[in-house]
This record gives structure tokens, sequence and C-alpha cells, in this order.
């Protein structure tokens, strides 16, 4: 059992967590609710050594502790999944997974064999079917994610803490995941959870706490209250869920990509696409589903000239054929990205947040505009109401979801025609979830063409006028909206 | 905004300290011939710094800059000395001072773009393109020169290193306006952006449709222009190219960057905080030759503020 007293944190500018109160059970899901910026991370780290500069108590069984490392706090039993992946890129899977906690044989020399054996077995556990040589560097996001899972794993734990665990995952990992959790639950372990899927709390988690502003607004039993009564607890007021798109008549083409073929790197007489064709008009919102591999993202990818040099087939944009060598040029032709991995691909975590919007709209040998560019910073987080103190704020200091909310801002700022969007809502709470969608949907009534990209059917569901199914690099279904269900989607997509 | 200037202050006190220090050790520092002359020493590092900097912020490193500036120098010096001749066309070309200086600073830059160029173009890491640049140019310098020092450069040349003006020496005003260049280009350009994000997240830079292997080479290019500067400094204050200038000025330039403040894996630093940290070096170069240090001692010295400079700056990042 682990219980916190009156903690609270504060940061420069902003008080994280106030006061907050709390008790986790042994042997029981406890899942923590809250919108983006409302403490849920800060919360996780004070209770695992990341930081120790708090107020309050956590007692852990009964007995007050404090840990002053992360190591101090896996000696003690509690374990992290952090939300944003922890990774080193150039090291193995092997390697991440036993990294601090090495196998030696007798004469100090690290015991390969056995960590790769061992981390096979743990990788077999989570379902990701790759060798555990693979370098961490060529993996997808969810499959990170899958590893990082993999690496919790490996250490006996009576409290394991996981902060986000499935923004990254499609249905069918998710569902793994779910039965890890629920063995380890009967095993009698504490297990704390963060996620603003509303039916995956329903699914698993017994207990809730809501915190807003960083203070607890509620706590119970799941099994007590309800997903509206838990949204007004979060956000302090009632929010709409978006209904389903019925789809809606579209213009011109604006993006049409013919016989799109992608060699495997490495592996002969694969494709990483192959042979996509497809046609995005404007005002349309064409939504792209498929699992973890699928090559969602590849797509998207080619068509933003990231793999170039390899890359068979034709894209034509209004009806031209065009030739995009870089992003560059794909910026040239109104074409904007979001990209799937906010921390690695997405932002200069060292930069202020009007610096990170500014970089897609910066002049080649100009002057830098500080005034406008505060200016359009602070528009965005008035817009997309972004938490921070300031315009002036670092990223690395924004909770997960409002970094997310940076690199949306930043693309949106480009003023798009065709806006591709790699799960835009990756860990966003579902009151800023509903805006954001609002904002894609007035941008296509607008006229712009938007290729949707998410693992999230509701999302998909929500949002498309039209939708394309993927799997193993292939399209392999293409519907209207309103036309399909989730079981359909789910069943093509395998 | 606020932890910048913190930090600032603390490594320009340490610089009052040293000076303090060595003031109270030995009354031949606080004169106003050995400022002067301190200053000008300051300054060719100080240009060379301001180059690093750029390629450090961008998670770069050079390290030819110190072969770079001799061949530049030796250049120079040839053609000033006994301009261009081709003999099969019996066409003689002499060169003014304006015109030597503007060639090597040509020289510096065509180099440093090279450094760029084998970079970007075949990914090969900074510190092993710029390690064998390094070698090369070296080479180079000792072939064109044959080994011997170019001298007697002429009086009007002498002056760059050597004048005054408006009672302030030449260098240090030279020194003073590639300081204020840089500054303006880091601060208020979209080029010194671009160097602040790529060193601090390559691929969203990219991914951002940034132009990032152009800005690199252009880094490379300014670097190798500014150890060009620096060499006509040096060349002009001795009024003779030497075959070994500026060996091992790398070691000091990287010391000034780190001292001010600026961080190896880039993103993070200023230009004037090398500055500071390039004042800091040439204080302590000083005060040990004032103070008789024996040469020995002074490389152990200087070794250890290194160190102390860097731990001091990693202290005041981990208590924030
Ligand atoms: N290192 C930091 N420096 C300054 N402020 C910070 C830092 N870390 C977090 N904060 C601030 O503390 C608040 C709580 O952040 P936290 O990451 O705990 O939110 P969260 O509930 O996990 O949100 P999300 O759902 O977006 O992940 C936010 O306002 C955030 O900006
Ligand atoms: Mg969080």
């Amino acid at each position: 059992m682990l219980e916190a007293k009156n903690i609270s944190k504060s940061f420069p500018g902003v008080k994280a967590l106030q006061n907050v109160n709390f008790t986790f059970y042994a042997g029981k899901v406890n899942a923590i609710l809250g919108e983006n910026g409302a403490g849920k991370s800060t919360l996780l780290k004070v209770l695992t050594g990341v930081y120790q500069d708090y107020e309050g108590d956590i007692l852990l069984d009964g007995e007050k502790v404090t840990f002053e490392s992360v190591k101090a706090a896996q000696l003690a039993g509690v374990g992290i999944i952090h939300q944003e992946l922890n990774l080193i890129p150039s090291l193995s899977i092997a390697e991440n997974i036993f990294l601090g906690n090495e196998v030696k044989n007798t004469f100090g020399v690290l015991n390969d064999m056995e960590m790769e054996s061992r981390s096979a077995e743990l990788l077999q556990q989570v379902n990701l079917n790759i060798s555990p040589n693979t370098k961490v560097e060529s993996l997808k996001v969810g499959e990170q994610q899958l590893v990082e899972i993999a690496k919790a794993l490996l250490i006996e734990t009576h409290v394991l803490l996981m902060d986000e665990p499935t923004s990254a995952l499609t249905d069918k990992e998710i569902d793994r995941l779910h039965g890890i959790i629920a063995k380890l639950k009967a095993e009698g372990k504490a297990i704390v959870y963060i996620s603003h899927k509303m039916d995956e709390l329903f699914r698993i988690a017994d207990t809730y706490t809501v915190l807003r502003d960083g203070q607890t607004v509620g706590a119970g039993e799941m099994s007590e209250t309800t997903e509206a009564n838990l949204i007004s607890l979060m956000v302090g007021r009632e929010v709409q869920i978006p209904p389903k798109s019925q789809g809606k008549a579209a213009g011109e083409v604006s993006l049409k990509v013919e016989n799109l073929n992608l060699p495997h790197p490495t592996i002969k007489n694969r494709n990483l696409l192959d042979d996509i064709n497809l046609e995005l008009r404007k005002g349309e919102i064409l939504g792209i589903f498929g699992l973890m591999g699928a090559g969602r993202t590849e797509l998207l990818e080619s068509i933003f000239g990231l793999n170039s040099r390899n890359l068979q087939g034709e894209t034509l944009i209004n009806g031209e054929q065009v030739k995009i060598s870089s992003p560059q040029v794909a910026k040239n032709h109104g074409l904007a990205f979001l990209t799937e991995d906010r921390k690695s691909e997405g932002l200069v975590l060292g930069m202020d947040l009007s610096a990170n919007i500014g970089l897609t709209t910066l002049k080649n040998g100009t002057l830098l505009q500080a005034g406008k560019e505060a200016e359009t910073a602070k528009k965005y987080i008035n817009e997309l109401s972004i938490k921070t103190p300031s315009e002036s704020q670092l990223a690395v200091n924004l909770s997960g979801g409002n970094q997310q909310k940076v690199v949306l801002a930043k693309w949106l700022d480009t003023f798009p025609e065709i806006l591709m969007l790699d799960e835009p809502t990756r860990g966003i709470d579902i009151n800023a979830k509903s805006e954001i969608y609002d904002l894609i949907a007035k941008l296509a009534e607008s006229g712009k063409s938007i290729l949707l990209v998410s693992s999230e059917i509701p999302e998909i569901l929500a949002l498309s006028d039209r939708i394309l199914v993927m799997a193993e690099g292939k399209i392999t279904a293409e519907f209207k909206a309103g036309e399909v269900t989730e079981e359909i989607l789910l069943k093509k997509a395998i | 905004m606020n932890k910048e200037l913190l930090k600032k202050s603390q490594s320009l006190l340490a610089l009052f300290a040293l000076c303090l220090v060595i003031t109270l050790l030995s009354d031949k520092f606080m004169t106003t011939t050995n400022l002067w002359n301190v200053l000008r020493q300051i300054s060719v590092n100080v240009c060379i710094s301001v180059g690093m900097t750029l390629v450090v912020l961008m998670a770069g490193i050079d390290l030819s800059v110190g072969s770079v500036l001799a061949f530049s120098s030796a250049v120079c010096a040839g053609l000033l000395k006994s301009g261009l001749e081709f003999q099969s066309f019996d066409l003689f070309v002499g060169f003014t001072v304006l015109g030597g200086v503007l060639v090597a600073l040509l020289v510096g830059l065509l180099m440093g773009l090279f450094n760029g160029f084998v970079i970007t173009k075949f990914s090969i890491p900074p510190f092993v393109a710029t390690l064998a640049m390094l070698t090369i140019a070296r080479g180079a310098t000792m072939l064109y020169t044959k080994g011997i020092p170019i001298s007697n450069l002429g009086s009007s040349f002498e002056f760059i290193g050597s004048g005054w003006l408006l009672g302030i020496p030449l260098p240090v005003w030279i020194s003073l306006i590639v300081v204020l260049v840089m500054v303006f280009v880091t601060k208020k350009t979209t080029f010194g952006r671009y160097i602040y994000a790529i060193g601090g997240n390559e691929k969203a830079a990219f991914l951002s449709g940034i132009n990032v292997n152009r800005v690199k080479l252009w880094v490379y290019g300014l670097a190798g222009t500014m150890a060009a500067i620096g060499g006509v400094l040096v060349t002009s204050r001795l009024n003779s190219a030497q075959p070994n200038a500026g060996v091992s000025y790398e070691l000091d330039s990287i010391a000034a960057v780190v001292i001010g403040g600026t961080s190896l894996s880039g993103g993070v630093g200023t230009v004037t905080g090398t500055v500071i940290g390039a004042a800091i070096i040439g204080v302590l170069n000083n005060g040990l030759v004032l103070l008789d240090v024996s040469p020995f001692w002074q490389q152990v010295v200087k070794g250890g503020v290194i160190l102390l400079a860097v731990i001091i700056d990693r202290k005041s990042k981990g208590s924030k």
C-alpha cells in the first residue's frame, strides 16, 4: 500500500502539486486522472525519487520513506514507466532493458547470452516479435513503449507506476498490456495507472484519484462512478463528447499518390510500402487506420520527402507532379507533418515555447522578430489552451500533453493546405482533445485537406470522412464515414 | 534569460577574482602596458573562439582552427612578400595589404567550407573530419613555407597587429567587431536560431523544414574565416608567418568556449560567455608568466582551471 500525505511540489512560477492526498492499494489498479498539466506525472516523479524537494510524507506499507534516487525507489520495490520514452537509441533492446541491472559472471564480465535470452522472454510477454539485438533507434514509438514496459517487468516490484503506457499503442497491444496488468494484480502488486483513455480505465481500474490544478478533487471506486462524472471532476464542468462524423462532400483532389513503393532497407523483396494509391480532396479528412508496423508513419514520412532516396512512385499536388526531396520542399508545397514522437522529432526541448512554434516559419537570411514570435505563441497558447506560465517557458518544462499542443501549433502556423497528422492527440486530455477535433474539423471546412493517422478508433471514426485501412504496407480496405464499425476496422487491419 | 545572466555574472566574477589575485601577487599586472598587451593577446583567441562557439552550439567541434590559421597566414604572407607569378604567361601580380588579407580570409572560408562539406556530404563526425583537416592544413603550411618563416611583410601590414586607433590597439577593435557581429547573428537572425535549434535537436530542426546541411556548411565556413582573422592578427603582430603558428590553438579556444558556459552537447551557450572564457584564459596565461611559474606548471594550472570552471558550471545547472 502506498500512501501520500499533503504532498506539495512547485517549479518556478508553477505550483504543480498542492496538498495531494491519496492511498493506492495492493492488488488493485489505481487510476490517476486529470487534464494536461494537472500534475500527474509530477506526482509519480515525486513518488519515485526523481524529485526530492517536495513537502509532505510518502508512506509505503505504513512506514515513512524518502527516496534519494530512482535506484533507491527501485530497491524499495517501487518501479515506474515514465510518460516520455527514456531509452538510449544507440543501444540494443537487451542493453536497454538491462541498463543499470546488467547481469555479470563471476569475473565481472557482462553475460550477454543470459541478458539476451531473458530479454527475448520479456519481449514475448509484451508481444513484441523483434530480436533483442535490434537497436532501439530503428523502432517506432509504439514498439519503444513496449520495450519500456518489458524493462519495467524485469525488476521485481511491489508498486508499479505507469504514466500513460498506452498512449502510443494500438488496441491489440493495449489488450496484451491489460493481460499483463491483470497478472501483476493477481500477484498482489499495487498498480498506479495514468491514462487519458476513459474506456480503458473503466476496463481495468479499480479505484480513481482525480487531480485538478495540482489538487486532489475526488477519489473513489471506479465501479461507483461514470465517465461523465469523472470528466466533470477533471475539467470542472460538463464536456461534450464528439459524435461520429457523417462525412461530407469534398472538393477537388489536392494530393494524389500513385504506385508508391518503399523497399525494406535490409530485407530483400519486402516492401515497407507496397503499391500505395490514394487521393485526398480539399476539405476532406482522410483517416488511416492500422496496427503497429502497418506502414502508416512510413507513408506520411514518404509523402513528406523523408525517404526520397529509395522511394518509387509519383506524388501529385493539385494535379501537378512534384518531386518532394526534403521536408523543406514539402513545406513549400503547402504540406505540414505533425510527427508522432514529440520529444525526439517534434520539439527542441531546450528552447522556449515561442521559439519552438517559430521554427517552421523562419525565413532564411532574415532577422528574428521576437515581438511577432511572442505574439504568435500567445495566440496559440490561447487557442489551444496550452498550460504554461508564459510563452518563454522552456519546452522541456511543459507537461506531455502541452508539449504535444506546441508541436501542433508549430505546424498550424505554417497555414498548410495539406495537413498530415500522425497521432495528433497522443497524451492529450479529453477536454483538449475535443477542442482539437473541433479545430481539425474547422480546418477541413475551410478547404484544407487532412490526412489523419491514429491508433484510436474512436478518433478515426469521429473525424474521418473516409477511412483507409493499412496492413503490412498495403491498403487493405476503404470505407466511407458512417458505414463502418470498430469491429470491421480491426478485422481489416490484421 | 535570468539563468543566462546569473551564469555570466558568475564567470565575470571568476575573471575579477583572478585579476585580483594576480594583482596582489605581482605589481606588474595592473600596468597599462601589460593590460593592453593582455587584451591584444586575447583578441586572437577571441576571434577563433567565437567561430568555435557557433560550431559547438551546433553540437559540433572544429579541431582544425590552429592549422587553418597557419595556412591562411602563410598564404597571406607569401602573397604580400612575393606576389603571384605565372611564369608561362610571363605575368606577375603584386598584392596590396587589403588584397592579401582578403585572400587569407577566403582561404580560411574555403577550408572551413571544406570541413562542412565533408561532414554533411559523407556524414563523417566533425571530430574526425576536422582532425583530418588539422594535419592536412598543417602539412600544406609546411609545404608552402618549406618550413621557413616568411618575414618582413611591410609596415602597413604590421600596423594591423601592432597599431593603435583612438588609444586602443587595433586587434582589440577587430575582435570587438567580430564579437558584436556574431552576438547579433546568434541572437537576432534566423541563421542564429537555426544554429541553436540544430544543436538542441537536429532531427526536429530538419523535420521543421530547416536546411540543416546548409547551416552546418556555413557555420564551419565561418569558423574557418574567423581562424583566418586570428591568423592575420598573429602574423601582422610578428610581421612574420610562422610555419608552426597556431599549434594547439584549438585547445585554448575549446577551453574558452567551455569555460564560457557553452555545452559541448549543443544548443546552450552564448558568444559573450566565450569572450569571458577567453579573457579568463588570457589573464591566467599572462599571470602565470608574470609570476614566473615554470611552463610545465603553467599547463597543469591551466588544466586545473578548466576543470574547475566546468565543475562549477555543472553544479549551478544541477541545482536548478
Ligand atoms: N521541470 C519542470 N519545470 C517547470 N514546470 C514544470 C516542470 N515539470 C512540470 N512542470 C509543470 O507542472 C505542471 C504539472 O505537470 P505534469 O507533467 O505533472 O502534468 P500531467 O498531469 O502529467 O500532464 P499530461 O497529461 O499533459 O502529461 C505543468 O503545469 C507543467 O508545466
Ligand atoms: Mg504527464
